[in-house]
Order: C-alpha cells, then structure tokens, then sequence
C-alpha cells in the first residue's frame, strides 16, 4: 500500500473512531460527575479515608485538597524508588538517586512523565506498578477534577462551594479512568503488547553479544500512560519500543486513547453547561489545531529537503520503519498536543521546521487538545480571554456562559497565561547562559538550542516528551525541570479554581441578541486565531533562533 | 396659584427620525496646542499610571544613554521615534483633555462670584440679609428676583419664574421654574429672567452642580471604569510577557553569535507591547464622557456610562417619551341616524371653550377632517359657554334653545340621562369600542327642546412618536428590552404598547411597582436603565443602574439619578446606551488592532535582527525591507505614528449602527483584526521605502 493511502486511512480510522466515541464517553463522565449516587466500593473507600462525599468545598479547600494530595504523592514516590532495593521486584535495580528520585516523583504527580533515567535499567516493577502507574491513574484524574470544577463555576451561580475534590477524584477513577484502561490494556495484549512479570530474557543479537531483555506488567502501564495523556514509557524508548507499540494498529489505538478523553470532554462540558453547541465551538478550535499541526508536520516531513534524506528517500532517520512518516507525525502532533509526551519517533530527528511545529504545538498551552482536564480548561481560559476582547467589540462588558468578565477574572486569566511562557522563557534563558548548563546539549547551533528549549516546554507544559540529544539527568536539569513541571502544573490549576470561585458567586446574565455568541464557525476562527497569536508572539523569536533558523 | 393650569407643557418635540452617535471631530490645531500639556505628561510620576507607555518611557531613558555612549545615525533616530511615541502617547490624553477644558472654561463664566439675598428669621418675616454666594449653607433660603443671578443648586419653595439657562444647557428658551410638582429645582449660575422665587439651597459650596460639571468635562475625577480596570490588566500582562520575551532573546542571541544592542532590545519590545491601545486607551474613556455632554448629557461617573453600554432593560414613561405628550382626537363615530356633519359641527361647538390640547386637538380635526371653519367665541351671539371642571368633567354651549356638551363618557352619558335620553343605546358600543382600543372616548350630546340624545362619540388617542417603533426594534436586535411604564389601565396601555412595539409595559403604574419591577429585572442578572424627574422616581432612579434625571425635575431626581439630561428629554436614554456601547467597542476594536499589528513587526525585526548569522531567517523578510536598520528603524516608526493616525479614530469612537453581537463582531474583527495584521505590512513598507534614503542606515 503507498505510503500516503496508509497514512490518510490510519488518519481517517483515528477520526472516526473518536467520533464514534465522543458522544457516548462525553455523556457518560457527564453523568458520572453529576450523580447522586454511590458505588458500593465508592462508599468503602469514603468510609476508609473520613470524607463526607455529600459536602462539598470552596474553591480554596478544592485546592488545597489538590495541593496536598499532590504533595503526598510526590512524597510517597520518592520515598518509593529510594528504598526500592529493599522491596521485592526490585529486579537487582538499587535506590534511585535522590536528585532523579525527586524529579521523577514531580513528573508523574505533574502528569508531565519527563523521564531522565531510562525505565528498564532504573525502576523494579514495583516501583513501575505501584508508583508510577498509580500516579498514572491519579495526575490524569486531578486534572479531570480541576476541569469540572471549572465547569461547575460557569453552571452554577451565586455559590461558594464547587463539589468535593475527593468524591470527584474517587469517581474519575474508579467509573472512568480504570474501566477504560482494563478495556484497552486487553486490547493492547492482543495486538501483542507484553504483560507478564518477567525479569528479564538474556539474548543474543546477531553480532554474537549479549544483552537482557526485560519484560513486564507493560500493557497495563501502556494503557493508562496514553489514557492518562502520562507518557512516561515502560522502557526508555518508549511507544518506539515494540514491546510497548508492536505494530500499526497498536500504534494508531494508541493515538486514540491518548486523545479519547480530552476530546470526550468537550461534549462532557458542552452537557454540563447545557448547551452542547458550546462543547462543539472548543472541539472545533482543537480540531482545527491539532488537524492544521498534522498536515503541517506530515508535509513537511514528506517534502523535506535536505541532501541525504533525498537520497535516502524518506526522512527516516529516528523514526520506526513499521510506522512510516505518517503514522509518526500523527503520533508527534498527537502527543505534543494532548500534553501526553509519550513519543513513537525521536523528535529531535524531524526537520528543522517540523520540530518547531511540535515546540509550538507545546507553546500553544497544550490545548490541541490538552491533557486529560488540563486541555479543557486551558482552552477555557484562552476562550475568556478572546471573549473579552472580542466582547468589548460588541459593546458589552464581556459575558462567557452567561458569566461577566470583569477584572477579578481577566486577573487570573492573565497570571494564568503569563505563567508558562515566563518559566519556559526564564528556565530556558538561564541553561542557555551558562556553559556548564550548555554541556548537556548534544548538539551545537540551532539545534542545540532547541534541545533545551523543548525539554523547558514539554516540563512547563506537563508534556513530559524528550527531543532527544540532551542530557538532563544532571542536577542542574533535574531540579530545574522539576520546578518548571510543578509551577507549570499546579500555579494554573490554583488559578483555574480561583477562577471557578469567582463565576461560582457571580449570578447568572440573561442571555440576548447583544450577547456575544460563543458557539458556531466565526467564534471558532476568533478562539483559533487568539491561541496562535498569544503562543506565537510568545515563542516566536526563541523558535526563530532554534528550529527555524535550522530548518529555512 | 391654581393647579389646573391649562398653560401648554413643556411638550418635547416630536423625536427626529432616529439619529446615530455622532462625535466630535479633531481639530488638528489641537494636536499643536496640546503640545505643551503632553510634554508635561511625560514626568515619570504621571507615567506610572499608564504601564505600557510607562515600560516604553523607561525602554526610551535606557536607548537615550545607549546612544550617548555610542552614537550613530540610526541608534539617534530609534531614540527620537521612542521618546515620539511616548510623546505622541501623551498627545492624545492631552488632546481629550483640551477639548473638555474648553468647554469647562464656558462654564466657569457661569460660576462667578455672586451675592445673594439670605432670607433671616424664616420666609413669613420677610427679613434678608446681604451674603456672598459662596457662604450659603444647606438649608438656608434665598429670594432671587427677576435679573438676579441665582446663587446656588436649589428647589424652589415659593413663587414661580422663568429662568435663562443657557449658561448649562445652551438652550436659548428660558424655562418655567415653579414650588412643588416636578419642576422645582434650579441651578446656581442661571438667571432669573422674570417674577420672584424663593429658593433653598441643597448643594454646599464647591459641591454644586456646576462645579462637577466643570470637574467631569476636565477629567479631573476621572476614574477607571471596570472594563478599562480588567482592559489595563491584560494589557499590562501582555506587556510582561512581551518584557520577558525580550529579556531572555539576549541570551539565546549570544549563544547563537548574534548579541544585540540594547537599543535594537528596546525597539524589539516597544513594537511588541500594545503601545496603540495604551496609548489612546485613556482617551478613548475621556472622549466618551465628552461625547454624552456634547449630548447635554451628564453623567457622574464612567461607570454609569459602560453600564449604559450593557443595559438589557429600558423603562420608558409612556408620556413624552413613547407618546406626544398629549392625548389627540383621532375620530368622530357618530351615532347611529346622526349625520358625521352634524356630530362634527357640535364637536367643534362644546369645544370652542376648551383650551386644554385635547380640546385643540377636537377642533383641528374637524377642521382637518370635516372641514369646519374655525369659529371664534365672539362669533356666536348669545352664547354661553360651559368651561371644563374637574367635578362635571364636560365642557359645552349653551345657544338659543340648545345645549351641546360634550366630555368623559360617563359624566355625558349621566346628563343626557337626567334629561331623559337613551345613551347606552345610542353610544354604548362605541364607547366601548373606543375603550377597548386603548383610547379615551368623549362622548358628544345635546338637548334641544328639552329631548337628550347623543350625537356620537369622539375617539381620543395617544400619539405615538415618529420612528419610535423602528427604533424599539433596533433595541430588541442589540438584546435590549423596552418596557413601558404608564399610569393608564391595563386596556390603553396594552394598545399603546403594542403600537409603539415596545416588549412589554407596567399599567397603573406606582412609584412602588417601579422599584419591584427594577429589582425583579436586577435578580434575573439584567441591568436596567431608566429616566424619571420627579420626587417619588428618586428611589427608583437609585435603584437603577442608570438612572436618567432630567434637568427640569426635582433635586431629589437629580440627586438619585447618575446621571442628568440637560435638555430633558427622556427619549435620549436610547443616545445613552448606544454611547455606551460605542465607548465599550472603540476599546475593544484598537485592542484588537493593536495585538494583531505585532505579526508585521516580527516579519519586519526578527529577520533583521538574526539573518546575518542565519541567511535562512531572511526568507521571513517578506516584505523585503531594505536593510536591517531600516527595517527596525521603519517598525518604530509606524509604531509610533499609527497612535497619532488613531486619535481621530479614539475621539470619535468606532462607527457603531445597532446591530445584533455576531453581526457586529463579525465586522469589527474583519476591519480590526483582520486589518490590524494586514495594515502594518503595507506601512511599513511605506516606511521602509522612505527611512533606506537616509544617508547613513544602510
């Protein structure tokens, strides 16, 4: 089959099957979030923790329930992989140094999954089972309960309280997040994924040496590592790894359930707000951004230009020969838009242009479409922000789901749109600064530079991918990173509650023929054209320096 | 003095068709004369309150000794064009400013030290004394007579003038000014042109309505509305992004061997940050005050004007605003068997006598309609006119052997009864008819020869303004609702409503009902507006959240309201809102513009700032400027002149024709959005094409 009928035909089966999805997931985390009703094991569990699942809290006890529980798990985590020798699967694999520990422990509560060590060799599978796949399961889960507390913020009108962190926490995970999982980690092993709890086959490769294969509980992970938009990779290679992603068709279902939840969500908000034309109008701006990034990177890794790459016919290099150009852009556009950073191809190896493309992507707030919760409600934000101005040019003070917004709001959304281009921005100025930081870069030049500029967006961003080329298990970067991945996660997700606290007390505005509608083609194209615009004058001198000046 | 007074009222003209929102155009002699004022603007402690023309000061302070240090013909202009752009900045704040300090010198005129005659001991002693204005206190009482100037904000307690105030309103005709009802109140610094008043004074000196006029016109308590407050905010944050976008540039420039000068730096970030709208945004909110008292329209804070602006409910009284001031006769329906002459002809007869307007309006439309000729009393001999009383409510002729009455229903249908007619027989359905229309019927009988029947019944109607129905629709496209409150029953004001199109109306309407219908609009989320000019609409002009008092009204009104009608005329709360609304767009509209401009300068900068070290990055140079310095040197100019290109744009206010919101964003972001990125492209190619002939830049 050429080339470009497979690729269209793995695009054309990912859409559709989303579609198929949409409706029927969106409604079911709808109604799963709203219910009045507990599961038995819900009930035990409430019980088991002392939460009264009928109270619900203020947008500050919302928080600071999110901030604990956050900081638990970050604390839990390193405490983890530090005595792991002493546990059993350990697999003969010593304690995890603290400066990686710790950054570890942040990247997986973060839902970033920035990996500096390599999975096979540092973690046991304890470590990998009840660690880090248990913050899999959770990060995605907060970000999901962050969202719908924004949600209710809009809904609900003259209220101080936005619903119960933990009710909602328990409910992501036990109705959505592990039903989903069990499914698609069964479908993961038939298309050959590995689960068994192997330490590891010896083998010896063709050249006559030797080398340990380790298999694993792999499927299991998998599964919630794209459901979770995680991305933190059993081995180090990742969804390249044909233990993890065997073949075309566990390549594209993994595409499709790194990008099933965040995209079921804008018909769960659509439901909830009461109007699904307004889920609609945020599914069509990410739609219209992550399909523009696909047919961006795909051209350009088709058509590019450069000597060797002609003669080798493809743009091959760092990218698996079973997957192909297209199924490979699909997954990088897909995972640097969906904050998942799992990586089947190495995107250090794309053009110039084209690596730039997955930078911006990031730069965009990871809203194409974002991280499981992380994506709506950043989209949420930019929509006020292109509410507000486009509301003054109808001659009102701006109005976003019958909720004003006055100063108060445009405060938060303003910190909350400055936050992740000053620490990308800082923390990438500052290890270009110094040479001790700048030895980490593999390469020299533009490329370099986007070495460290990518590892800065995808922690800020809670991507969690690599370029690839830079060496960041050093001190320097694994606390730099660490800070970007918690500051680029929790200060937005303190905003976005605040925010929800603010239009939760605001009582509702009616509804007119002056009121700016937020739903149909031309809001679409304003919201679209906002996000570019604030994430490329942001970013756009740095990749200018970087990407574009290596690859025009 | 009598209360039934049949002088004609202050009838407000018949509405013009509907007019749109002008506004001041610029003088361009202003720009010159304001000159000195915007230089004095760029001390720094006035800066401050601006922070995006504030960062472009400091951005200016920092390249002035950079070029001290290492001077060249390019680094000299950059710094020019900086300091220009702040400047220029400052010019349009300046320039709004001018235009209200001009009219806030007219008014000082007014405001002259005057003396006034202080009542001592009560009005009853009758004894004054002589004191400067100035020393007035609430509650004092003073006698102005006929060429005095009155001293101070008051309601007239006694007696009753006309008064000149000209001096506030610019209207030539003196108005009547008289004790009780809803017309009492007066303005220090008008003149009493006739009679003698006793006024007690409710402003304290300084406090008077004159001298907040002076201060709104100046700017001088100008405070931050809350859309321009959260506006700030975003663009301040914008600026910071910008700021840090800069900042960290230097380093990634060394590393990738191409280190910049600080004066490119600030060149780079003074084209980024939102300099357009930080520049006019002040003006833009001066501007809009000036253009509601070019109105004759004061308002008390910016507030109430962007409030207008986001007003889903009017209440609008029925009287003077929807309808003529006037009830009007429409129609004769003659009895059954009564010839249209004959009941015209005794029309016209029982109304010769009767001076109040409905009574003029039953003359003119026989006259109009049936063609009578006009009679004068004098012209029938032996006649004996029967005046309209409150207690009869008739009005007619006695002639030889006749008796023609004519008057409400009822009291005529009860005297032909007593002289023994039928009416209800004759009239009934008609009156009815006539009721259940919404008008007034009059009822028209005679007696000759001591038999009583009716002649026929007059319909009488409130005329609803010219184009007010157009305009109501206009109303319910932008998402506004009219609601039309009236003293009338349910019936007439139900017709009424449905004539004039409004969206819904409050009958037999109390002062009471005002308030609960504005609170039970103000619980649902709206925001109402309204206008009033009497005592009892003070709480609900309160309650409002635009409140219109009208210049003739009570100080009570006055004082409730946020604002003041000069002219009083209520139909101008449509003016107001869109005035509002124009203030809200202009913002928007160049906040748009002037985000979407910066696409152009990174084509413009970044090639020129990078392409020595990376021939690639010369591909972006699209809009193949001439040389690195030029195409800089050309971004910093367009930057700065585009602000002095828009300060017509800001004073004025974008165009604005009520329409619904889609349809007006969808105008609004193709010319601001989609010409805010086109535009620089072109100027700075203009530019361009002029700064490469400088020597020295290539």
């Amino acid at each position: 089959m050429p080339d470009t009928l497979a690729g269209l035909l793995q695009v054309g089966a990912l859409i559709a099957a989303l579609a198929l999805c949409w409706r029927p997931l969106g409604d079911y985390i709808a109604r799963s979030l709203t219910t009045d009703k507990d599961l038995k094991v819900e009930r035990g569990i409430y019980r088991l923790v002392g939460v009264d699942a009928r109270s619900e809290q203020r947008w500050t006890i919302y928080a600071a329930s999110v901030l604990a529980f956050s900081a638990v798990g970050v604390v839990l985590l390193f405490v983890l992989q530090r005595v792991q020798e002493h546990l059993p699967l350990s697999l003969g694999f010593p304690g995890v140094e603290p400066g990686l520990a710790f950054n570890t422990a942040v990247s997986f509560v973060t839902n970033t999954n920035w990996q500096a060590y390599s999975g096979e060799a540092t973690m046991g599978h304890l470590v990998q089972m009840g660690g880090l796949a248990v913050q899999n399961f959770v990060s995605a889960a907060v970000g999901l309960c962050v969202a719908v507390a924004l949600i209710r913020g809009f809904v609900r009108s003259r209220t101080d309280v936005l619903g119960n962190f933990w009710v909602d926490l328990v409910r992501v995970v036990v109705r959505i997040l592990l039903p989903l999982a069990a499914v698609g980690a069964v479908v993961l092993i038939l298309t050959g994924v590995v689960q068994n709890f192997s330490g590891g086959v010896d083998a010896s490769t063709l050249a006559g040496q030797h080398q340990t294969i380790t298999g694993g509980p792999v499927a299991s992970q998998e599964v919630i590592k794209e459901l979770g938009t995680n991305g933190g990779g059993f081995y180090n290679a990742n969804s390249a790894h044909p233990f993890e992603n065997p073949n075309p068709f566990s390549n594209v279902f993994e595409i499709f359930l790194l990008m099933l939840i965040p995209v079921a969500l804008t018909r769960t908000f659509g439901t909830l707000v009461g109007d699904r034309r307004q889920g609609l109008a945020v599914l069509g701006v990410m739609a219209t951004l992550w399909g523009t990034l696909v047919l961006a990177v795909t051209a350009l890794e088709v058509n590019h230009h450069g000597t060797a790459l002609q003669a080798a016919g493809a743009a091959m290099e760092g990218k698996e020969t079973r997957f192909g150009e297209w199924a490979s852009a699909l997954f990088a556009v897909s995972t640097t838009g969906t904050s998942t950073g799992a990586v089947n191809s190495f995107h250090s190896s794309y053009t110039g242009v084209g690596g730039g493309a997955l930078i911006f992507n990031m730069g965009l707030g990871e809203v194409a479409p974002g991280g499981v919760g992380s994506g709506l409600y950043g989209m949420l934000v930019l929509a006020i922000m292109a509410v507000f101005i486009a509301g003054l040019m109808v001659g009102r003070t701006p109005e976003y789901l019958r909720k004003k917004i006055t100063g108060r709001e445009i405060k938060l959304v303003s910190l909350y749109i400055l936050t992740m281009p000053l620490i990308v921005l800082i923390g990438t100025g500052i290890a270009m600064s110094f040479s001790s930081t700048r030895a980490s870069m593999l390469s020299s030049g533009p490329h370099g530079l986007s070495e460290v500029l990518y590892g800065f967006m995808s922690a800020a961003n809670n991507n969690g991918s690599a370029f690839g080329g830079l060496s960041a298990n050093t001190n320097f970067y694994n606390t730099a990173l660490a800070i970007a991945m918690l500051l680029g996660r929790f200060i937005p997700i303190v905003l976005v509650l605040a925010l929800a606290g603010s239009f939760g007390r605001q009582q509702k505005v009616p509804e007119t023929p002056g009121t700016l509608p937020t739903h149909g083609p031309l809001f679409v194209v304003m919201l679209t054209g906002v996000t570019v615009i604030v994430a490329g004058l942001t970013f756009f001198p740095v990749l200018a320096l970087g990407p574009l000046a290596e690859g025009l | 003095m009598t209360t039934l007074t049949h002088e004609p009222a202050p009838t407000p003209e018949p509405s013009a068709p509907p007019t749109r929102v002008g506004g001041g155009l610029l003088d361009p002699k202003m720009l010159w004369t304001s000159l000195p004022d915007a230089a004095r603007k760029l001390d720094p402690r006035t800066m401050v309150r601006n922070p995006v023309m504030f960062v472009v000061e400091i951005g200016a302070v920092f390249s002035t000794l950079s070029a001290i240090f290492d001077p060249g013909v390019f680094a000299w202009t950059v710094v020019a064009w900086l300091w220009l752009t702040v400047l220029f900045a400052n010019l349009a704040e300046a320039v709004a400013e001018g235009r209200g300090k001009a009219q806030a010198a007219t008014l000082r005129k007014a405001k002259t030290e005057t003396t006034a005659q202080r009542v001592v001991g009560g009005a009853a002693s009758g004894g004054t004394e002589e004191v400067m204005a100035s020393e007035l206190r609430l509650g004092d009482q003073v006698i102005v007579v006929a060429g005095q100037v009155i001293p101070g904000d008051g309601d007239v307690i006694e007696g009753v003038a006309s008064v000149d105030e000209s001096a506030i309103t610019g209207e030539s005709a003196p108005v009547i000014r008289e004790s009780g009802g809803d017309r009492s109140s007066v303005t220090g610094g008008t003149r009493v042109l006739s009679d003698r008043i006793v006024v007690q004074i409710t402003a304290k000196p300084g406090e008077s309505f004159i001298d907040r006029m002076i201060a709104l016109v100046e700017g001088a308590t100008r405070q931050k509305t809350p859309n321009e407050i959260a506006l700030n905010i975003l663009l301040a944050s914008l600026t910071i992004v910008f700021v840090a976008t800069t900042a960290t540039l230097q380093p990634f420039a060394i590393y990738s061997g191409a280190e910049q000068s600080i004066i490119v730096l600030v060149a780079l970030l003074v084209c980024l940050i939102p300099t357009t709208i930080g520049a006019l945004l002040s003006a833009i909110g001066i501007a809009g005050m000036d253009r509601l008292v070019q109105h004759n329209v004061l308002a008390m804070s910016g507030r109430a004007v962007e409030a207008a602006g986001d007003v889903n409910t009017l209440l609008l009284d029925k009287t003077g605003t929807i309808t003529l001031g006037n009830r009007q006769a429409s129609e004769l329906i003659p009895a059954p068997g009564v010839e249209g002459e004959r009941l015209a002809d005794a029309a016209q007869l029982s109304s010769l006598a009767d001076e109040t307007p409905e009574g003029r309006s039953i003359v003119v439309l026989t006259k109009n309609v049936h063609g009578l000729r006009e009679r004068t009393e004098g012209e029938l001999a032996r006649a004996t006119f029967v005046p309209f009383t409150a207690q009869t409510r008739m009005s007619g002729i006695d002639l030889d052997g006749r008796q023609v009455r004519k008057g409400a229903a009822s009291a005529v249908m009860a005297w032909v009864r007593e002289n023994g007619g039928h009416p209800t027989a004759e009239v009934g359905t008609a009156v009815d008819a006539v009721s259940a229309s919404g008008g007034t019927p009059l009822v028209v009988a005679e007696v000759i020869d001591g038999s009583a029947h009716t002649l026929g019944v007059i319909h009488l109607k409130d005329v609803v303004k010219d184009g007010m129905r157009e305009r109501f629709a206009e109303m319910r496209r932008m998402g506004i609702r009219t609601v039309m409150i009236t003293g009338d029953n349910p019936m007439t004001a139900k017709a009424i409503a449905e004539e004039a199109g409004v969206d819904d109306f409050l009958a037999e309407a109390t002062p009471e009902d005002k308030i609960a219908l504005i609170k039970k609009e103000q619980e649902g989320g709206r925001l109402v507006a309204m206008t009033g000019d009497g005592t009892n609409d003070a709480p609900a002009l309160a309650q409002a959240d635009v409140g219109v008092a009208m210049n003739s009204g009570t100080s009570a009104a006055k004082e409730a309201g946020n604002m003041v009608d000069l002219d009083s005329n209520p139909t101008k709360l449509i003016e107001i809102v869109e005035i509002g609304k124009q203030l809200l767009i202009t913002r928007g509209s160049l906040t748009t513009f002037s985000i979407a401009n910066d696409v152009a300068k990174y084509f413009a900068i970044i090639p020129a700032m990078f392409a020595t070290v990376y021939p690639g990055l010369d591909k972006l140079n699209i809009m193949g400027l001439d040389s690195p310095k030029s195409a800089i040197l050309s971004a910093v100019i367009f930057n700065a002149v585009i602000i002095i290109g828009l300060i017509p744009l800001a004073l004025r206010g974008v165009r604005y024709t009520p329409s619904s919101a889609a349809t007006m964003l969808r105008r609004n972001l193709a010319i601001y959005g989609l010409g805010g990125i086109v535009a620089p492209f072109i100027g700075i190619k203009l530019i361009d094409l002029l700064v490469s002939q400088i020597p020295g830049l290539s």
